[in-house]
């Protein structure tokens, strides 16, 4: 085991800053690319519903 | 045997066969892909030895060559796929080309930035125009172009070819990217792996590392899939399936 405890974890040997900021940008842009398909599905379902009202009215 | 392959090729171009067969395929790659790349982040951030010269800071490694090989990859799958389209014709090629372009985009942002946060303990520096990192802005600004192209057409077909293009022409720079660090001495370290030799890492770090790999690129299939799925919806609305398809999203 490389860390002794969750304090040691967190300080990554004096890394800890570039660390943890890689793995934060890692995890926003892995994030956007699983939320965005589900916004892009929720846009299609609104346009959609958008279109049939025009047609009908 | 060619007939064979031409009949399958025909099949799988079909955008409407490929939106029923690709649904179970992005589930079971997803969950696979998250298990896999959760796994190795842990292994790799909390029980991967320290490394003797760089200490921790190289935990970095488990985000920075998975991006950056997937962004290299990608870009490469954009480029055939482009051709495809360019050569027979294919619109499902062309769908596939545009997704990607945002998939791959992140990923080159994602390893630019990685590899500036890691470099400022190790070489003391954020930035340094060495050939590799120049080599993968370049590789970014290729995204951002493909991006720009497909958006700045008020035709989407006119922005699938001109992308197209521009892929295949910025393919030249894939090779200079995976050559840099061997033809030029530079500040960004060699290869860690290589096919054709032992890797210089310890098995106790290579292994989470290739599982990240895998992770990474399993994700990327998956998501490819579920995009290319989306995209289908949206340029072939027209029809009558996909508007009853569009039509269920509401239920979900």
């Amino acid at each position: 085991m490389p860390f002794e405890n969750i304090s040691e974890f967190i300080a990554m040997g004096g890394h800890g800053l570039y660390v943890w900021l890689s793995y934060a940008i890692a995890a926003v842009v892995i994030g956007y690319n699983l939320i965005s398909p589900r916004m892009a599905k929720k846009q299609l379902y609104k346009e959609h519903q958008r279109k049939l009202r025009r047609e009908q009215s | 045997m060619w007939q064979l392959f031409v009949r399958w090729f025909h099949k799988w171009s079909s955008p409407k066969w490929f939106y029923e067969m690709s649904k179970p395929w992005s589930f079971w790659l997803g969950w696979a892909a998250l298990l896999i790349t959760t796994t190795a982040i842990i292994w790799g951030l909390g029980f991967a030895p320290v490394e003797r010269l760089q200490g921790n800071s190289y935990r970095i490694i488990f985000i920075h060559v998975p991006s950056a090989f997937l962004s290299e990859a990608i870009y490469v799958t954009i480029a055939i796929a482009g051709a495809i389209g360019l050569i027979w014709r294919i619109k499902l090629a062309y769908y596939v080309a545009k997704i990607c372009v945002p998939l791959g985009m992140s990923m080159a942002f994602l390893a630019l930035a990685t590899g500036a946060i890691w470099g400022k303990p190790t070489w003391g520096h954020w930035w340094v125009w060495d050939m590799r990192i120049t080599s993968m802005l370049i590789l970014l600004l290729l995204y951002i172009g493909l991006w720009a192209l497909h958006n700045a057409m008020e035709r989407p077909e006119s922005g699938d070819r001109a992308a197209a293009i521009l892929a295949l022409v910025g393919v030249v720079n894939i090779p200079v990217i995976k050559f840099s660090v061997n033809l030029v001495t530079t500040l960004h370290q060699p290869a860690t792996l290589k096919f054709t030799e032992k890797a210089p890492m310890h098995i106790s770090m290579l292994i989470p590392l290739l599982l990240s790999i895998l992770g990474f690129y399993l994700a990327f299939l998956a998501l490819m899939l579920v995009r290319s799925r989306i995209e289908i919806l949206r340029r072939e609305r027209k029809a009558k399936w996909v508007q009853q398809e569009i039509e269920q999203l509401g239920n979900r």
